[in-house]
């Protein structure tokens, strides 16, 4: 089965079945997209599947039909995506296991939606369980990001 | 004093008994330094200066022995050790280092004393210093009871008081120059002629010479670090999810594992069959572990559906199987009468007429980290490895090597980051679990990963309570209060059964934060009863405090309402303790308590003095059309000093949305012996769209300094609860509020 993440083509022999957070997790090693439910109700498993955000841990890799994004395709510790870095300035995490799924839902928001308001950042954001109480700082970064977003 | 009455020399007594050797012997061992664990593994040119700090080639790593489960643990202790090691945290790396006796947490003990926190005077400092000796006498390396700051702000200043000192000695021997002309400054030792010697090019001389023990910790004047914000050494890891976590352990031939245990807790596999599971493709081999069955396949995945295959038949479960019969026996225990302990005994709570009766309940309630349950272990013959994510490495060790027959010193666990706890992790049925798995696969690592329904299903539970109240007021005034509490006993359940550790005496949890509070009630009764066995319970993040705190002000707000008073005024009536009222003041001005507020809206106050440090919180809810909106809460906590300012807004405003987020969403509930919920989808905390506004401050008037981890829990559904109350007139007394308020 093909399969392009990060911009990099694989060819993996798993079940059609197979939710993708696992191919991506225990087949190509990519440890970003977290395990927490296993029914799409926590969010920490958060990948763009063609540019949008989806649970990867209810999405059989079967289903796939476009290019795979993790949090570690979105930015590095190098090169950061502006959610990234308003992450790292508001200092969001605590455990930091739900953050890479945060990321990943806040940008999706922000690419429909540069200039979102206190509703719409809790509509996109409330299927992202954060079990730490991270809310307040998921709100001001996600403000932020969109703010340097629209200056850049 | 007379609330030490019994309790304390019962306490004390059997706590010395069990020390096997009595206090003469504790004291001598007290006084005995623990040996380096750092020693053992040191190469050529390494120097581990202290237990805390190891110099080698690879740079400068601070030893951080209090796991890091999210509080920011790693960070604030290499921040006490850098701020007189003279180096910077971007220069280091940390290690939670392995399980050793040197890493005995004297201040977890300080919650079980049977003095209140802020009595600090010569009896209670005493047995504070007894049951530290007590704590290093059993090597109980333990994160928890919000203890990392309080345990380690001394003792980690001085360790790198110690290093710094002994990296001078050795640049002055080096360079024949004498240890007052030289200076350090971020990592190295800096010359009069301004060279610099960077600490690595000094491990090796330092570790030919005598360790300078003669420091003294700098003055609060002097720090570079303490106090100020900083950024957390995991920050951006975890901002660009390159952070590691031990569900992300990896190595070569390792194979994945999952397990199916009784949810009756504690019951049998009475049979399985596992023909379908041992054919699934990837399988390698179906185990029987205890009280269940676990899957060895070459994925997680395909582990998690082979135990799914597995057809189990389970035995009954060794508690009642229905929840109401759950609190049957805590009604059952205090109507009997026998009191585990009435550590509080002021006034006549008898002879009063009683004004007010008040009955509350708290539920079990789940930990669930959002990372489940995992552990990687390696067994051979002469060695097991454990890699896990976990608060008490020393009993994992122990458990270990019982289970495995291999010496404890041969048995190394090693901590990694963890994804939560909230005191899950104060257990380690995993590691026994991934243990017995890995000992049938010897030679291979085992990962066992829990899927999320088994972390939620074998939880030990927060404890379910029952709590009656009886009170009077008088002239404007609360003139008594007596409170009966019952619940299961942490201690039995979690340090007695699980890990084999006597705990004498009354379980302090079943009264915690009810008996201590800093209130001169004329007539003020707390009496615990400690319930038999019910389902297994467990430390959960605030411990007794989390529903005590509820119980404690939820009634103390019903009976000033009573009398008529406002209960930020009469708790600053009745409050004893100068800093505890100064928490008060704060969230008072800080929310213009008593100003004017809108129809629909309404605010409650509480305060809770938990694991030494005093927290009050004010919350303003709306009760529109669609329900009960939780606006905006403030918060104050006096810590003594607050070492990250950063990092301490974030640990209060997360208590806060905790606390607020069981208290109206969530609950466990037994039904079949089994517990009813499974997954977030029937057992999850506050989410975004629920979270109000939190204002945060701390506050430093005092000279002691406490933890912040637990103590904004309790105050939150109180405080939620009297809103509640000034909104609709109706009264919460029992948590989840959901299940008879509706919230938006």
């Amino acid at each position: 089965m093909k399969l392009t993440v990060n911009g990099v083509a694989h060819d993996v022999d798993v079940e059609e079945d197979m939710p993708l957070l696992w191919v991506l997790r225990d087949e190509l090693k990519l440890d970003g997209p977290k395990y927490g439910c296993g029914v799409a109700a926590c969010g920490a498993c958060t990948v763009h599947v063609g540019g949008v955000a989806v649970r990867s841990c209810q999405t059989l890799v079967g289903d796939v039909d476009g290019p795979v994004t993790t949090i570690e395709g979105l930015g590095n510790p190098d090169e950061m995506h502006a959610v990234q870095a308003a992450w790292l300035k508001h200092q969001v995490a605590q455990c930091g296991y739900c953050q890479g799924g945060q990321m990943m839902q806040a940008a999706d928001l922000l690419s429909n939606n540069p200039n979102p308001t206190d509703e719409d950042i809790d509509d996109a954001m409330s299927g992202n369980l954060c079990r730490c109480g991270t809310y307040p700082r998921i709100r001001d970064a996600v403000k932020s990001a969109a703010k340097n977003l629209q200056v850049s | 004093m007379g609330r030490i009455g019994t309790i304390a020399r019962r306490s004390f007594l059997v706590g010395s008994a069990a020390l096997l050797g009595g206090v003469a012997f504790g004291y001598y061992m007290y006084k005995q330094p623990v040996d380096n664990p750092l020693d053992d593994d040191l190469a050529q040119g390494e120097a581990a200066l202290t237990p805390y700090v190891l110099i080698n080639a690879d740079g400068v790593t601070l030893i951080t022995p209090r796991a890091d489960m999210g509080q920011g643990a790693y960070s604030v202790q290499a921040a006490l050790i850098a701020e007189e090691l003279d180096i910077e945290l971007d220069q280091i790396n940390v290690d939670p280092g392995p399980p050793s006796a040197a890493y005995w947490n004297t201040a977890i003990a300080d919650e079980g004393v049977p003095f209140p926190s802020t009595d600090r005077g010569m009896a209670a400092e005493t047995m504070r210093g007894f049951m530290g000796a007590v704590i290093k006498l059993m090597g109980m390396q333990i994160t928890g009871g919000s203890t990392t700051v309080p345990d380690g702000f001394e003792k980690l200043r001085v360790a790198g008081a110690v290093a710094r000192e002994t990296l001078k000695a050795a640049a002055a021997e080096m360079s024949n120059l004498t240890i007052t002309q030289l200076k350090t400054e971020r990592g190295a030792v800096v010359l009069p002629d301004g060279k610099r010697i960077p600490y690595e090019a000094l491990a090796a001389k330092a570790a030919e010479i005598e360790p300078v023990t003669d420091v003294a910790p700098r003055p609060s004047t002097q720090w570079r670090l303490v106090g100020k914000p900083m950024q957390r050494v995991d920050m951006v890891s975890k901002s660009t999810g390159t952070q590691s976590y031990g569900i992300d352990m990896r190595m070569e031939g390792m194979v994945h594992a999952a397990v199916r245990v009784n949810p009756r807790k504690g019951g049998e596999v009475i049979s399985f069959d596992a023909t379908d599971a041992e054919v699934m493709r990837g399988v390698q081999k179906v185990i029987p572990v205890a009280g269940g069955v676990g899957a060895i396949a070459d994925n997680t995945w395909r582990a998690f559906q082979a135990v799914d295959a597995i057809e189990v038949e389970w035995g009954a479960a060794p508690y009642p199987a229905e929840q109401s019969e759950h609190w049957q026996v805590l009604a059952d225990t205090i109507d009997a009468g026998d009191a585990d302990a009435t550590p509080r005994d002021d006034g006549d709570v008898d002879g009063l007429a009683t004004t007010v009766e008040v009955e509350f309940r708290a539920p079990y309630l789940a930990h669930a980290p959002l990372e489940p349950m995992n552990a990687t272990v390696l067994v051979t013959d002469d060695r097991v490895d454990v890699w896990t994510g976990n608060q008490i490495p020393r009993m994992t060790q122990s458990s270990v090597a019982k289970m495995t027959g291999v010496d404890v010193d041969d048995v190394h666990v090693h901590i990694l980051m963890m994804g939560g706890s909230f005191g899950h992790r104060l257990e380690d049925e995993v590691v026994k679990r991934a243990t017995e798995l890995a000992m049938a696969m010897k030679g291979t690592p085992v990962k066992l990963t829990y899927k999320r329904e088994e972390d939620t299903l074998q939880d030990f539970t927060r404890p379910l309570a029952l709590m009656r109240g009886r009170g009077a007021v008088a002239d404007g005034k609360v003139t008594a209060m007596e409170i009966k509490v019952a619940s299961p006993s942490i201690m039995d359940s979690q340090m007695v059964e699980r890990q084999g550790f006597p705990v004498p005496g009354p379980d302090t949890t079943i009264t915690q934060a009810l008996w201590d509070q800093p209130y001169a009630i004329p007539n003020y009764r707390v009496t615990g009863y400690r319930a038999p066995k019910l389902g297994p319970v467990s430390s959960w993040r605030s411990v007794g405090a989390s529903q005590n705190g509820f119980f404690h002000e939820n009634f103390l707000n019903t009976l000033i309402h009573a009398a008529g008073a406002d209960p930020v005024e009469e708790r600053l009536r009745l409050m004893t303790d100068d800093p505890s009222r100064k928490t008060l003041e704060a969230v008072a001005e800080m929310s213009g308590w008593g100003g004017e507020l809108a129809a629909n809206k309404a605010r409650g106050v509480a305060f809770c003095l938990s694991f030494g440090t005093p927290c009050a919180q004010i919350i303003e809810i709306t009760n529109g059309e669609d329900g009960i909106k939780l606006d905006k809460v403030w918060v104050a906590a006096e810590v003594g000093k607050v070492v990250d300012p950063v990092n301490f807004e974030n640990l209060v405003a997360g208590g806060v949305i905790w606390g607020l987020g069981h208290a109206i969403n969530s609950q466990i509930t037994y039904a079949d012996g089994r517990t009813e919920q499974e997954n977030f989808w029937d057992f999850e905390g506050l989410r975004n769209y629920q979270t109000p506004e939190i204002i945060v401050r701390g506050l430093e008037n005092r000279d002691y300094v406490t933890g912040v981890g637990e103590p904004p829990v309790p105050p939150a559904a109180p405080a939620l609860a009297e809103a509640i109350f000034r909104a609709t007139g109706e009264r919460p007394t029992e948590m989840p509020f959901g299940e008879r308020f509706g919230f938006v």
